[in-house]
């Protein structure tokens, strides 16, 4: 079993500091101002708010037991580490976006400045112990827990 | 005895990685006619290009064989499977036994009768060894023919391209791309390749390739003429079934197998390129020449031959590939002109989308 990050919707308003915060944990400078005004390339959040009307939640990649990118990925760049993080080694990135293409989440991104995907690492890249969405989310919409 | 695997590609590693997750024991043998670990395939143009070097062409992490504890015979080929004994028999004369036996032995690219295919400046382009055997040459080239402008001709031609060889494709259909693009999408991706100084002749083929030992031009099907030191026939790729046929396993295009990925053969398996598995959209079965699939078809042989009841749900066709700057991505039957489909389009200055409904 691992921990994943999970969204409670009716908590969620939508307010997308979660990609904002996700970008900057993820940026050179992780510093807010830095990041967003001076980074080139500007840092990409790997968590999308999917908003309509009044629904929204947070979605980033589930880390899925079977994932269908990294059996996809052409070049080895996805894969699946023994904690069961679905990690993406970015130097191996090529951006052909297969991962794109079959993610049935919509998880993987494209940094079209870098030409490679992006995606959520549960913050184990910038050695966090809670993910930075979960932790930063004002509402606590975002719980990372084991199910 | 041993888990055998003829070929080591993505089909092969699906199956390793599937085998480990189960047995940690039994022994695992791969065999492979190439000299290298696996390597990504669909990165030979990038290679080619010069984008990626020799050591990101690895598709796993240099421990992969001792990891998973895979003895490896590399550099020799399968000459024959005797299904009775449950031997393969190596090109070096060595035999091995095995408990399971997986085929995975891709596709072969398919070259049609063209009188003068056999002169010197002739090139396929499906292996590391082919790209290496252009790269060695591709300064020397003045002009380039390329056979075909499917995803491999493409791709070999926009490598050509990058590292300034110009280039002739000729195409027998009516588009580039034509099993999976539409006239509007294959005008977009034409156009593209066009902006980058290709010529693109479509509707004829090449008859006849001429020159003494060495290439030095083509003969079209409307008697045109094109000079050229080099040809990349690039038409399209078939299943490499020759070592299965021989051992009187069922081929039709493709081994065929059932959802478990298991010939009509007791102990024999196949997955990937050479495989004609089950299909999604269709009751029947198909050849799914691409990566994810060989993936997921050797991961369903693997669990079956290592003794987990896995089915394979069927193969969808699916591709994501950028050309000429151009990002690509079609899923299912991406062309098919059937009245029942509800078609949404939507075209905009850079993007043309389409989804197709029954
Ligand atoms: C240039 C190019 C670009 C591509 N781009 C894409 C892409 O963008 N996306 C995509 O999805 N797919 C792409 N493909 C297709 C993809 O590479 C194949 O679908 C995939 O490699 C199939 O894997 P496989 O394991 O079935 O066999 P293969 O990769 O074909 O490997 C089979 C191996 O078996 C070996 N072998 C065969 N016979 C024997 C024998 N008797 N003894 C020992 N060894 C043997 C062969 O030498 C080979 O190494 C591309 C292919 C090419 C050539």
């Amino acid at each position: 079993m691992m921990k994943r990050v999970y969204a409670k919707e009716e908590v969620c308003i939508g307010c997308r500091l979660c990609e904002v915060y996700c970008a900057v944990e993820h940026s050179l400078s992780r510093d807010i101002i830095r990041a967003y005004k001076y980074e080139q390339p500007k840092p990409e959040p790997r968590v999308t708010v999917e908003e309509k009307e009044h629904i929204s939640f947070a979605l980033q990649c589930r880390h899925c037991d079977e994932p269908l990118c990294v059996e996809a990925c052409i070049t080895g760049a996805m894969m699946k580490d023994e904690s069961g993080r679905v990690i993406h080694r970015e130097e191996k990135c090529i951006g052909c976006w297969t991962c794109v293409l079959v993610c049935p989440y919509g998880a993987p991104r494209r940094d079209l400045s870098r030409g490679k995907v992006v995606k959520c690492d549960l913050c184990q890249s910038t050695g966090r112990e809670i993910p930075a969405c979960v932790e930063m989310c004002p509402n606590r919409a975002l719980v990372f827990e084991e199910r | 005895m041993s888990y055998v695997v003829i070929g080591n590609s993505v089909a092969s590693v699906g199956a390793i990685e599937a085998i480990r997750k189960v047995d940690k024991k039994t022994p695992i043998v791969v065999i492979s006619d190439e000299p290298y670990s696996v390597y990504s395939r669909p990165l030979i143009s990038e290679y080619l290009s010069g984008k990626v070097g020799e050591e990101m062409m690895n598709y796993r992490d240099s421990d992969f064989y001792e990891r998973n504890r895979v003895t490896t015979k590399f550099n020799v080929k399968a000459v024959s499977i005797n299904s009775r004994t449950k031997r393969v028999r190596l090109k070096n004369e060595e035999e091995i036994e095995y408990k399971k036996l997986l085929i995975a032995t891709g596709g072969i690219p398919f070259v049609p009768p063209i009188e003068g295919r056999d002169k010197d400046g002739v090139f396929t382009f499906t292996k590391l060894d082919d790209a290496k055997r252009l790269k060695a040459r591709v300064e020397s080239f003045n002009h380039l023919v390329v056979i075909g402008a499917g995803l491999i001709g493409l791709k070999v031609t926009e490598s050509l391209r990058q590292r300034g060889v110009p280039v002739t494709v000729v195409e027998l259909s009516n588009r580039v791309m034509s099993t999976v693009l539409d006239e509007e999408a294959g005008r977009i991706i034409r156009s593209a390749i066009e902006r980058e100084g290709v010529e693109v002749i479509t509707g004829l083929t090449v008859e006849e390739i001429t020159g003494k030992e060495k290439v030095t031009g083509v003969k079209l099907t409307n008697g045109n003429r094109i000079k050229c030191d080099a040809v990349v026939i690039a038409i399209g790729v078939i299943p490499n079934t020759s070592l299965a046929k021989d051992a009187g396993i069922r081929v039709n295009r493709g081994i065929i197998t059932d959802s478990t990925m298991k010939t009509n053969i007791p102990h024999v398996y196949a997955a990937g390129d050479v495989t004609e598995g089950p299909d999604y959209l269709s009751k029947g079965n198909r050849v799914f020449p691409i990566w994810p699939n060989a993936y997921i078809q050797g991961k369903i042989a693997g669990y079956n031959m290592a003794g987990v009841k896995r089915e394979f749900t069927g193969g969808i066709a699916m591709n994501s590939i950028e050309l000429f700057g151009v990002p690509v991505l079609t899923a299912g039957l991406s062309n098919v002109e059937d009245e029942n489909l509800e078609v949404l389009k939507k075209s905009e200055e850079s993007t043309y989308k389409k989804n197709g409904y029954t």
